[in-house]
């Protein structure tokens, strides 16, 4: 109790600046077993004269880390009835986080995306030389293999003459 | 004698046994075919196991009577979704074709079929994958601590928090307001909002990057998307196992009530969560299994997936419930701490006299002592069954009550990142089905040219489902999924899983599909799935069609909202819906249900023009050669 009567007069000390305050002038009444009590604040000079209730109000606002950490409490075990604490600034980014796992995971997927067009893109012009590779091979060989199936070629040198076709009579009767 | 109906033309469509074994041989490289049997097994299991086994069946267990709906589910598990899965599989193992292509070759009436689950497909990716960019957004988040849905923000004064946060929670607010920001009604569209369409943005390009070539990157991918969340889920039950009350909520979610199974809603909803939990209908599947080799034991694969699908639920759902458990028990104790503090407040006694375990005495001891003054309290009574029972469907569970669970466990931002990966892969892998069963079949149309690559075919199925799914992130975004999500995809299902049963017993006829198992297989099919083909599952799958439509066309054309102005906020407000949403709903449900009979008269006219044009060419050369005689005479 005296604790906390002292640490209040420092609070209205400091708040008033040139108004020196004395445990005093703390008044407690009304005690429970709670640890809950009203109390007042009187001036120094004149001990019947009550400071008015937001004046009290603003000084404990304004000193309300000290009053707790005299004691080891918190806002929420603390508690000045009608006065709200004034809660923490919450914290602020400038640029948000989440913002930037975004672009780490995007940066990521888009160069995957790329390695995918470049390797297709080259496979395609990789085949694509393979199969004129193969064409001269065939050319060369003289067989076709498609699917692995041979199939004879019909060129220029090896033509299979198609007797259906005879010289003599090209021309029908009609 | 069997009941075959008519097909003529059905030998010259599809490949012959022998012709099948051919191509095996043959043809290489112009299929796409798996590395393994294991990814073809994981992309299965992937596209059945989706956010629906997570948030859909944990619900629904819990809500129809516990313990006892797994009769109904299992019941209907066996008799519903084995053999339409197992009918799947063979299908498209044996017909080597997509969705269309398959459906096509059975019958050109049935094309509509086909095209029906590529519109399913098409709609459902494009709102599931909103649902994937509401994660993406979350995992973000989740990269600080402390975590941003664990407190309020502070009003301008800095004297209390935000009147809308205060009223109802920080969780509630970081969805509604700074994920969402929900408008109060449909029609206020309220404009896009830059956050989520990154996020949409961000989704659909890593979906592409994962189909980006079909099978050959989604099975690379499937390796760590189809196994991850069974880690995660093993991880979750392990720590959630160690909190206080988890055993509470996993009891609360098991404990029977027999009395439910009379209901018929029960048997009903189990019926759905079947259906839709194996992805049926889709075309996925029947694209998937086209690319195994063609004597694959597809009997064996649909029974293994089956079970897989089932224990995944009823393991997910033991995990979810005891994280519930344990929220419900967290949140138990804040209420009745308050409580206590209040009446130790007013009554001005000492700390310690009310305790949990006496609160129950002395507040009655007090209320008979001084009974206005305690009345004039307006204490909140605590009860534990509602806590458990709050908002455990859906998003809500998720991005509500499951991340309110987690800002109270030690290491926040660690469970946070761990569930929304767990959800992610969950989703991308349902996703790479739906766009299996989106592309191949519009490759299969032949709508645009064939030599264009597979990535052009991706891209711009991913590109316009994107432009599309905008609606979805404007601030009415969230009533526009939940309409998308009741109506585009329950009916349209379910009658293409009926047509689909009907088309290959009566149409390809169940003669010649037993020969084709027993050709790819090795034994024909015995007769459970005789009986279920023909006759058990149509039935079951026509009596589930009806009472949806006929529950779904009665009921009240209602939504809920979130109106911070509405009586009873924070719980969600009942609107009804515009009357121009009907026109939406009839078009959503509508269009591929009718593409089926659709199609079907399109093949009919078309085949009516055709055939004329055909005869009247046969005549044309019958009569030159019938009045000019050809003959040859060779000179020897």
């Amino acid at each position: 109790m005296y604790l906390f009567r002292a640490v209040l007069a420092f609070a209205m000390q400091s708040y008033k600046d040139n108004v020196n305050y004395d445990v005093s002038n703390i008044v407690v009444c009304d005690e429970t077993v709670r640890v809950s009590f009203w109390f007042v604040v009187t001036t120094p000079g004149n001990t019947s004269e009550l400071l008015p209730k937001e004046e009290v109000e603003n000084a404990i606002k304004k000193f309300r880390n000290r009053i707790n950490s005299a004691f080891l409490l918190t806002d929420q075990t603390l508690d000045f009835v009608g006065i709200s604490p004034t809660l923490a600034a919450p914290v602020h980014y400038d640029n948000p986080p989440w913002l930037i796992v975004f672009g780490v995971v995007m940066g990521l997927v888009c160069a995957g995306i790329v390695a995918m067009l470049i390797s297709t893109f080259l496979q395609k012009a990789r085949s694509k030389k393979a199969s004129a590779d193969s064409a001269d091979e065939e050319d060369r060989s003289g067989t076709i293999a498609g699917n692995g199936i041979h199939c004879e070629r019909i060129g220029e040198r090896d033509g299979i003459y198609n007797r259906g076709f005879a010289d003599d009579d090209r021309f029908t009767k009609l | 004698m069997k009941l075959k109906l008519p097909n003529p033309g059905l030998e010259e469509r599809i490949p012959s046994h022998a012709e099948v074994e051919k191509m095996e041989e043959v043809q290489a490289g112009d299929r796409p075919q798996w590395d393994n049997k294991a990814q073809y097994m994981l992309t299965c299991v992937g596209f059945c196991v989706g956010l629906g086994n997570v948030w859909r069946f944990p619900y629904l267990c819990q809500s129809h009577g516990g313990g006892a709906f797994m009769i109904p589910f299992l019941l209907l598990l066996v008799l519903e979704g084995i053999p339409l899965l197992h009918l799947e599989f063979a299908v498209g193992q044996r017909l080597r074709k997509g969705s269309i292509g398959v459906w096509r070759s059975i019958s050109p009436y049935l094309t509509g079929v086909g095209i029906a689950s590529m519109l399913c497909s098409f709609v459902v990716g494009m709102y599931y994958n909103t649902i994937m960019a509401w994660v993406m957004w979350y995992f973000f988040n989740s990269f600080q601590d402390p975590l941003p849905w664990s407190q309020c923000p502070i009003n301008d004064n800095r004297t209390g928090y935000v009147s809308e946060c205060a009223r109802s929670s920080a969780v509630d607010y970081f969805w509604y307001r700074e994920t969402l920001n929900t408008s109060t009604r449909i029609e206020d569209s309220g404009g896009l909002q830059w956050w989520m369409v990154l996020c949409l943005i961000g989704a659909w390009v890593l979906l592409w990057v994962c189909c980006i070539r079909g099978i050959e990157t989604t099975g690379k991918a499937v390796y760590v998307t189809s196994t991850l969340p069974y880690v995660v889920l093993t991880i979750f039950l392990i720590r959630g196992l160690t909190l206080k009350g988890s055993v509470d909520g996993i009891i609360f979610l098991f404990t029977p009530d027999v009395d439910e199974l009379m209901n018929p809603s029960t048997w009903l909803d189990a019926g759905a969560q079947v259906l839709f939990s194996f992805s049926l209908a889709f075309g996925g599947l029947i694209s998937f299994s086209s690319y195994n080799p063609v004597h694959n034991h597809c009997e064996k694969d649909a029974v293994i997936i089956s079970i897989i699908n089932g224990l995944t639920s009823v393991y997910s759902a033991t995990v979810i419930y005891s994280i519930i458990g344990f929220r419900a028990t967290e949140k138990y104790d804040d209420c009745l701490a308050g409580n206590i503090l209040t009446l130790l407040n007013t009554f001005n006694l000492p700390d310690g006299n009310i305790t949990e375990n006496n609160y129950d005495e002395a507040f009655k001891n007090l209320n008979s002592t001084a009974p206005d003054i305690v009345q004039g309290l307006n204490l909140t009574t605590c009860n534990m069954k509602t806590f458990l029972s709050e908002g455990v469907e859906g998003t809500g569970l998720a991005f509500i009550v499951f991340t309110e669970a987690i800002t109270k466990m030690p290491i926040s931002p660690l469970w946070s990142v761990l569930f929304f990966i767990m959800l992610f892969c969950l989703g991308l892998s349902t996703m790479f089905g739906n766009i299996e069963g989106c592309v191949v079949p519009l490759q299969d149309l032949n709508i645009l040219p064939r030599t264009w690559p597979k990535e052009v075919f991706t891209g711009l199925t991913c590109l316009i489902s994107c432009i599309i799914a905008l609606i979805f992130v404007q601030c009415s975004g969230n009533y526009w999924l939940a309409l998308f999500d009741g109506f585009a995809a329950s009916i349209p299902l379910l009658v293409i899983a009926f047509c689909e049963m009907i088309a290959v017993s009566y149409v390809y006829g169940i003669d010649r599909f037993n020969e084709d198992l027993k050709f790819m297989v090795g034994h024909k099919p015995n007769i459970f799935w005789q009986v279920t083909w023909r006759v058990l599952s149509p039935l079951i799958l026509l009596v589930i069609l009806v009472f949806y439509f006929v529950t779904t066309v009665s009921k009240k054309l209602t939504y809920n909202v979130w109106d911070p102005e509405s009586p009873g906020f924070p719980t969600l407000a009942q609107q009804t819906y515009p009357d121009w949403i009907s026109g939406i709903i009839f078009i959503l449900a509508g269009t591929p249900c009718l593409a089926i009979p659709g199609a079907a008269l399109f093949m009919f006219i078309y085949k009516r023009c055709c055939k004329k044009d055909r005869r009247y060419a046969e005549e044309r050369l019958n009569t030159i050669s019938d009045k000019v005689p050809m003959s040859v005479t060779t000179s020897n």
